[in-house]
């Protein structure tokens, strides 16, 4: 089954990277745009049945590594297909 | 001074603290590389160095802030060795939660590499004490994630416990002070942090490089008090 974890920098966290998106697609004709955040998605395939065990290590995995509780919230989608 | 400096994959500042320690102590540090599960008890310094373990992959230091080496490094924290991250050591201090708060990307968005000027905010500590009171000092940075960043909270903590050890600050020498105000910060820190201590006092991380200016050839020899400090302190 496979995890998607997504990970964003909190609110109130500075996103120069987001800034400078933001005025790129600006330069490119886009106009009314705000609040430009970048974020990150990591997929994985773990191998169990139950979408509650999936969702569990995908927890575990996110709260050990993949987010830094510090700058960043993650969430957690489970695709069963 | 037992010195030791952790080596991880994509570590590329051990040398110039290998160079630095072993002029300040007078005989090498032990390498320990990343695999290794413990660090010997006779340690009484251990240096972080910089570079980009792990590519910076994901988050810089988040790969090596997990690695065997580091369980180590935090259990020797506990029991009040001298502790010092430089650069990519520091990103790896706050990943593995020695120093609170996080490093994220410059405000410029630009890789930033020249000599900053940095107040050194107290002298009492194991890691100041060769410095005069109140000393501006230069050293060189060279990182594209140094922006220190800490919720409010931490922040007033911070203050308030004096673990502020270095901040960033305009040039007392330039002819341009505005100018020199401006460009004082490199990377957009909080409060123009540049560097903290953790709670106990015995662990130390910066973004500049002191290593990198032990010697009159590379422009300053300001960082060379750091280890001149904890040589004083350990012995």
């Amino acid at each position: 089954m496979k995890a998607v974890i997504q990970v964003r920098l909190k609110n109130g966290v500075l996103d120069p990277q987001g800034k400078a998106i933001e005025s790129a697609l600006e330069n490119l004709g886009f106009s009314g745009l705000e609040n430009v955040r970048q974020g990150k998605m990591i997929e994985v395939d773990i191998d169990q049945v139950d979408p509650k065990d999936v969702r569990q290590t995908a927890e575990a995995m996110a709260k050990s590594l993949l987010a830094n509780p510090v700058i960043e919230t993650y969430n957690i989608e489970i695709c069963e297909e | 001074m037992n010195a030791a400096l952790l080596v991880f994959p994509g570590s590329n500042c051990d040398r110039d603290a290998r160079v630095a320690l072993t002029r300040a102590c007078g005989h090498p540090p032990r390498d320990i590389w990343h695999t290794e599960c413990s660090i010997p008890n006779d340690i009484d310094f251990i240096l972080v160095p910089g570079g980009f373990t792990h590519g910076d992959y994901l988050r810089p230091g988040a790969m090596a802030a997990r690695a065997p080496v580091t369980r180590a490094l935090v259990a020797h924290a506990a029991r009040g060795t001298a502790i010092l991250g430089i650069c990519n050591g520091f990103q790896i201090l706050t990943e593995c939660g020695l120093l609170p708060g996080a490093l994220i990307r410059n405000t410029g968005i630009k890789f930033v590499a020249r000599d900053v000027h940095l107040k050194v905010e107290r002298t009492d500590t194991m890691f100041t004490r060769a410095y005069r009171e109140s000393a501006i000092i230069r050293m060189p940075v060279a990182h594209m994630d140094g922006n220190y960043f800490a919720d409010n909270r931490t922040l007033s903590k911070l203050n308030d416990d004096g673990r502020i050890a270095f901040r960033y600050t305009s040039d007392p020498h330039a002819a341009d002070w505005v100018t020199s105000a401006i460009l004082a910060n490199p990377n957009g820190s909080i409060d123009d942090i540049a560097g903290i201590y953790n709670e106990q006092m015995n662990v130390l991380g910066l973004m500049p490089h002191p290593e990198r200016a032990c010697e009159r050839i590379t422009g300053s020899t300001d960082g060379a008090h750091l280890f001149t400090s904890l040589i004083e302190h350990l012995s």
